[in-house]
């Protein structure tokens, strides 16, 4: 099968026009010691339905929880059926980058839209239309703090999200930037470390918010020693606790960012998901990627079109904010999507439903033995040291249909015997009853 | 018709979403969370209905053009339609709840579906390993740059600068400086190749790599790449492959054997991966042998008859997507891979480089045609001969839009004067060719004798141009409510 519309027929006339005997000599450019003179070893092509049986087979191969308990920057919310209806709407994901103003007023004003979403949950001035993850768009965000400060060092707390800490230090590994670390003490960020490490050469501090460990860090705390010194803070955020929690703007961060994946996106593997990004109105022109404006037309009109384009590589080229081109709009469509049908009031009970049932499962957790290993305040997620070997744990759940917590010995050697567990608005009573049920039986 | 923001539909009270009740014995909040942590005011979010938010947003939908609507000849971009097929698949519900994280014995088809693209795109790049990883061709060539950095490096080689034609895209340029090194701009020579002199004369041991699009962005395949290969290896450095442009190559011949050592594909170009609007695609990045060691941890591999994720690569440059990349893109390219096989695959690259070929003889007597060659999948004319008249590239562009085309790339690349930049791609009939021929040949005549008519188009648009400089010079970026 291939989605060739013209016909033999149709060759030969071209061929005519072209004056060329046969297709072949059309790639006379290329040297005939690099042309390939055998077929490319590919499985043989398939017919529709036997192709379509053939996905059915690999995804049968794929076994699915009923219930999940796994977080760690991927969330199990619930997704409303019409955010993928509309992100289905091929007007939407069968055009590109909105070169064309006029033929792309349905994109530009949904990111518009996303946009301001994005300014009111974080309580920051400014967002860009999206970026490829919250790994990546953390890593942008302290190359922005680096130059924005002309500083160098940037502190790395070890209660980030493992994964962010090495896309970090993969990203900036190049630039010349000081990394450090800051060891945390209950499961949050030590400030006197903080205080110590911070001085006239540090850019930003990246706080995360809740931590990894699920933990909430003092974020005012951190941002007074942070600014006193002149370092930026950057803030990276779960989108769904903004609903309950105190938004980045409030606790005074110059940059927040995050991952967008529980605003409307299916977990798929681990991507595509979603970058945001905010800042304060005085970094906008730092901003990296894609930032949709409000203009007027020839007539008047109200119109929007991609704006600050300085800022960006088709223009900068060398000396552009950041190298993106393509981003994740249409995971930006989700989120706004996402974010306009469970609304103001829906946001806040999403998040709160969360964080109730995942009090919940911890104190039904520590009744039979297992024990929280950090004390600070929690969202949804929370680290519990296990009586029994965490993989052991997952085993036994896995063979009831639940997907357990994240056993954190690989991440952080200390800590051998904790799993994070994660608990949505989606998980039931039964199904939390039934993790701890299941989980009694084995201690 | 204005459509109001989402934000002014709002209602108080009204809701569109019906969520998952608090079935659990609650506790105070306060007393799970101190106050000073709490948001004090909530979001200003649209408190609308179901049918409020489908509404808009459908409507919306209606004011945006995408290949499914029509011809989408932006060059660079290959606009090819995308299979359904492909949509069906990505769509399983089991392929959309698998969490990353889950246990490897529970993801075996993902893992598989993985490890097999990964071994048909190295066999159609010529390449030995791979990444899925980078989320776009500019990930992947900052992926690719930090391996190739990583790989001097080991070898006690620190080198300064990468090499980059002036006709290249802007991506290539950014990624070499956050890679952290100096950007060196190769000329063009008159046939719209690398000046091979001028590339010799850059080239010595202080050149970590050569980024090149082959065929490059004004259609022409690079004739003298071996040499150009055997330049830049001769000097110790190495050869990146920006594959934007891959479609033109399929089954003809592989980068990996013209010489490049690391390779970028776009998923949502040559795969045909839907654009999204601007994304996400995804950009894997193929590497030969020397490269491997380097790849970004996790890779997917295979041992026993059992896939699974080895985070053992202790010379790896690290992590650049938080998980594994993006997986539902890989779906879909799997999905056309298997529906094309080598047979189809190389005949996109026959047909797109046949449709394109047609346009251009066709469009020859009307526009300037910089470079008098046969072009591979796309080509560049320019409005040189219209500007006489006052006519520009994007007054073109505009008025292409009353003809119902989505207007080609403008202004890129950059070294040819009021480019147009135009990719019909394998997906189009002669039909669809012709029609869009004669729209083209009508607005040269235009040109000539009406301009006002190109010049203030498009007239048939919902909107007229939109004033780019007042965006710019007063920002207005979000919605704020009137109070
Ligand atoms: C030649 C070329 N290189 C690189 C890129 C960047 O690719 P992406 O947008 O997937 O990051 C593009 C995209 O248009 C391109 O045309």
């Amino acid at each position: 099968m291939d989605f060739i519309p013209n016909t033999r027929l149709d060759e030969e006339e071209l061929l005519k026009v072209v004056r060329a005997s046969s297709i072949d000599e059309l790639f006379e450019d290329i040297p005939e010691k690099i042309r390939l003179r055998r077929a490319l070893e590919l499985p043989p092509s398939l017919d529709e339905n036997s192709l379509i049986s053939h996905m059915e087979d690999i995804a049968r191969d794929v076994k699915k929880g009923s219930a999940i308990f796994l977080g760690a920057g991927a969330y199990d919310h619930f997704i409303p059926t019409a955010v993928d209806h509309i992100i289905s709407r091929s007007e939407f994901y069968t055009s590109y980058t909105p070169y064309q103003p006029e033929l792309s007023q349905g994109t530009l004003q949904a990111m518009y839209e996303y946009q301001s979403a994005i300014c009111e949950l974080t309580a920051l001035d400014v967002a860009n239309a999206s970026m490829y993850d919250g790994g990546s768009a953390l890593a942008e965000a302290a190359k922005m703090a680096a130059e924005a400060t002309g500083r160098k060092k940037i502190l790395i707390p070890k209660s980030l999200h493992p994964s962010y800490r090495q896309v970090v230090d993969t990203y900036l590994a190049h630039m010349g930037y000081i990394l450090q670390e800051i060891e945390y003490r209950d499961g949050v960020i030590d400030l006197e470390l903080i205080e110590e490490k911070v001085d006239d050469d540090t850019a930003c501090l990246l706080l995360q918010q809740p931590n990894f460990f699920g933990s909430l860090e003092d974020a005012l705390g951190i941002s007074e020693i942070v600014h006193r010194s002149g370092a930026l803070l950057v803030a990276c955020v779960n989108p769904i606790s903004l609903g309950l929690l105190q938004p980045p703007g409030e606790y005074g961060a110059d940059i927040a960012v995050g991952e967008g994946q529980p605003l409307g996106l299916h977990l798929n593997f681990g991507g595509p998901y979603l970058g945001f990004m905010a800042c304060s109105q005085k970094l906008v022109r730092r901003l990296p990627g894609r930032i949709v404006g409000k203009t007027l037309d020839t007539a008047g009109k109200e119109g929007f079109v991609l704006t600050l384009q300085t800022r960006e590589q088709h223009i900068r080229r060398e000396k552009a904010t950041s190298n993106i081109c393509s981003n994740s709009s249409l995971c930006a469509l989700a989120a706004v999507v996402y974010l306009s049908l469970v609304g103001k009031e829906g946001l806040r009970e999403v998040a709160t439903t969360s964080l109730q049932k995942a009090h919940y499962t911890a104190s039904s957790l520590q009744k039979i033995g297992f024990e929280r290993l950090f004390k600070a305040p929690f969202f949804n997620e929370f680290v519990m040291d296990s009586p029994i070997d965490p993989i052991k744990v997952n085993e036994v759940l896995l063979k009831e249909g639940i997907i357990g917590g994240l056993p954190l010995g690989r991440y952080y050697s200390e800590l051998p015997n904790a799993m994070l567990f994660c608990v949505t608005e989606k998980r039931t009573k039964e199904e939390i009853d039934r993790l701890v049920r299941v989980l009694e039986g084995i201690l | 018709m204005r459509q109001p923001f989402i934000f002014e539909l709002s209602s108080p009270g009204r809701r569109g979403a019906s969520l998952p009740p608090c079935d659990v014995p609650e506790e105070k909040i306060s007393d799970l969370i101190p106050e000073a942590m709490l948001r004090k005011s909530p979001p200003r979010l649209p408190e609308v209905s179901e049918v409020d938010a489908v509404r808009h947003f459908t409507r919306l939908s209606r004011k945006n053009y995408g290949v499914d609507i029509g011809f989408y000849p932006l060059g660079s971009c290959t606009m090819k339609y995308n299979p359904k097929v492909s949509e069906r698949a990505a769509s399983f519900q089991s392929f959309l709840d698998i969490h990353p994280y889950q246990d490897e014995e529970t993801v075996q088809g993902a893992l598989g579906l993985m490890y097999d693209l990964g071994k048909y795109l190295c066999e159609i790049a010529g390449v030995d390993d791979i990444t899925f990883q980078p989320a776009a061709g500019a990930h992947g060539e900052l992926t690719g740059l930090a391996m190739i950095k990583a790989y001097h490096s080991h070898r006690g080689d620190d080198r300064k600068k990468v090499l980059i034609p002036d006709s290249a895209h802007g991506t290539n340029p950014a990624s070499a400086a956050l890679c952290g090194y100096e950007v060196v701009k190769v000329p063009s020579n008159e046939r719209g190749g690398v000046d091979i002199q001028a590339l010799r004369d850059l080239t010595d041991n202080s050149i970590a790599a050569l980024m090149l699009t082959n065929p490059n962005t004004l259609g022409l395949f690079e004739e003298d790449i071996l040499e150009i290969a055997e330049i830049v290896h001769g000097n110790g450095g190495l050869l990146y492959y920006d594959g934007a442009n891959a479609n033109a190559i399929l089954g003809f011949a592989r980068p990996g054997d013209m010489g490049f050592d690391v390779v970028h594909f776009n998923l949502h170009k040559t795969f045909s991966t839907p654009h999204g609007g601007g994304g996400p695609g995804a950009g894997p990045v193929g590497v030969k042998k020397n490269l491997a060691p380097f790849l970004p941890a996790p890779t997917v591999e295979k041992k026993d008859g059992k896939y699974y994720l080895d985070d053992d690569r202790p010379l790896t440059i690290g992590k650049v997507s938080t998980f594994y990349g993006n997986f539902n893109v890989l779906v879909k390219a799997y999905t056309y891979i298997r529906a094309l096989g080598a047979e189809g695959l190389k005949r996109v690259a026959e047909i797109s480089v046949l449709n394109a070929n047609y346009c251009m003889e066709r469009l020859e007597e009307y526009y300037l045609l910089p470079y008098e060659r046969r072009c591979m999948h796309e080509f560049v004319i320019s409005a040189n001969k219209q500007k006489r008249n006052g006519v520009k590239a994007l007054d073109i562009a505009k008025r292409l839009m009353d003809f119902g085309f989505h207007p080609p790339t403008i202004y890129f690349p950059l070294i040819v004067q009021e480019a147009l930049m135009i990719e019909p791609t394998e997906t189009e009939s002669k039909e669809t060719l012709d029609a869009f021929i004669e729209a083209m040949i009508n607005i040269a005549k235009e040109a000539e004798e009406t301009p006002e008519e190109v010049l203030e188009a498009p007239h048939t648009t919902p909107l007229g141009r939109l004033d780019e400089t007042l965006a710019a010079r007063k920002p207005d970026l979000r919605w704020i409510p009137n109070e």
